[in-house]
């Protein structure tokens, strides 16, 4: 609570009227809860859910990522069974999220049966709507095809799209798409000129929230944790009061703060990957059972606001 | 809750070099995928070899050529990917979900 009234007194500070605020709730490592009540990112440990104060016109809605359906190998042989763990988990909510958000990488292999696994797997959900952003898993041999006509209907592009809800802009992108030797993720001029377009007639105290697969700030360049355009996506969005980026990607939590974007990645449903740089690759992490469990679903208290700061923590591998 | 085996990393060594100087015909025009790196990140073979990628990862990759002349399908986990070349030069290719794994085949 203490933490509460602090970001709500840097906020005021910095002079941007906003209409309420944007609560993130991160918590047990398989999902990340946002409640949106205007521009301010504010997270809870999964035992405060239920100090949450629902007012008129707030709404909330969760961030899932990397299921990896159809990964097989250590340290997750089952990762249906941790999806539906997360679920579970979703469905016990002291507030029903109006929707969920799935950062990418559904599949592994894009194999038809592992989209089918994880429909059915989501159905078990009680918030009927999910929105997808692919992954570069999903979208293997057929350059996204299959992807879009499962998750992608409607959409633009190789997917991407945004909507509105409670007076938010919410920008769905895809970065995993005609990536360049040696580069990082890449968004690409069509979808940048799409954006420019897509966000010119809002007021700049409209609050944002980008999501998309590979992360759009450098988290890791050696690893391909990054996106070579994203800094022109990010440009179209400077004159917004409040934009939250939440990506997936690289299995782990991590947050950012630049001016008025807060930046943050979610676990993975699947398995953990290695902190940047500590190991000699970036593939799962090969880690034993108990400890699987704490990656893939620890409490992780996540508390991000600075004014014009920029911080960045590392989630703990308890 | 769920049931999660508990492996031991037993990694045997999986480097396709290390095999008796007569069978190694074979071996010797392949590039082995570790760690999200191409080895050899340079592969020097005669006209008309065959070079294949074994993924010694788990995680998919997909090797392909720079200017579009050969790609594979996503490689799984010991899975391989074969491609002759029959023209002299030098062919550049990269992993076309993981950018940044870069490699090149000189053929002489």
């Amino acid at each position: 609570m203490e933490k509460e009234s602090l970001i709500e007194q840097i906020q005021s500070e910095d002079g941007i009227d906003r209409r309420g605020f944007l609560k993130c709730m991160a918590w047990a490592g398989t999902a990340t809860v946002c409640m949106l009540q205007g521009g301010v990112l504010k997270s809870f440990a999964a035992e405060d859910a239920h100090k949450i104060k629902m007012h008129k016109g707030d709404f909330t809605f969760v961030q899932i990522s990397d299921s990896h359906i159809g990964f097989n190998k250590p340290a997750n042989p089952d990762v249906t069974a941790t999806l539906k763990h997360a679920i579970d988990k979703i469905n016990a909510l002291p507030v029903q999220p109006d929707f969920v958000l799935h950062t990418g990488d559904l599949s592994h292999l894009s194999n038809p049966d592992e989209f089918d696994t994880l429909d059915q797997s989501l159905k078990a959900m009680k918030t009927g709507q999910v929105f997808f952003v692919p992954g570069e898993h999903d979208v293997l041999n057929d350059n996204g095809a299959q992807y879009r006509e499962r998750y992608g209907k409607n959409t633009k592009g190789d997917g991407w799209y945004s909507f509105d809800k409670n007076g938010v802009h919410f920008v769905g992108l895809v970065n995993v798409m005609n990536l360049k030797a040696g580069g990082l993720g890449s968004l690409g001029h069509d979808q940048l000129e799409w954006l420019e377009d897509d966000v010119h007639h809002l007021k700049p105290s409209t609050p944002i929230v980008v999501f998309a697969h590979i992360p759009l700030w450098t988290v890791y360049p050696d690893w391909g944790w990054g996106t070579d355009d994203s800094e022109q996506a990010l440009g179209y969005l400077k004159r917004f009061g409040s934009v939250t980026v939440l990506n997936g990607h690289i299995h782990q939590v991590m947050q950012k703060v630049e001016g008025k974007v807060s930046f943050h990645t979610a676990r993975s449903t699947a398995f953990p990957q290695p902190e940047p740089g500590k190991a000699a690759g970036p593939g799962p992490m090969k880690v034993p059972a108990e400890q699987l469990a704490n990656m893939l679903g620890v409490t992780d208290v996540n508390f991000i606001r600075g004014n014009h700061s920029l911080a960045i923590v590392d989630s703990t591998l308890a | 809750m769920k049931t999660i085996v508990l492996f031991v990393a037993i990694l045997a060594s999986t480097l396709s070099f290390a095999q008796s100087p007569a069978s190694n015909a074979p071996a010797a025009n392949t590039v082995t995928i570790d760690n999200f790196v191409f080895g050899p990140m340079t592969l020097e073979v005669a006209r008309g070899a065959t070079v294949t990628w074994v993924n010694k990862d788990d995680i998919p990759h997909v090797v392909a050529s720079t200017t579009g002349k050969f790609k594979s399908r996503a490689i799984d986990t010991d899975g391989t990917f074969t491609y002759t070349f029959a023209e002299p030069g030098t062919y550049e290719y990269y992993c076309s979900v993981h950018p940044k794994m870069t490699g090149k085949i000189v053929v002489k």
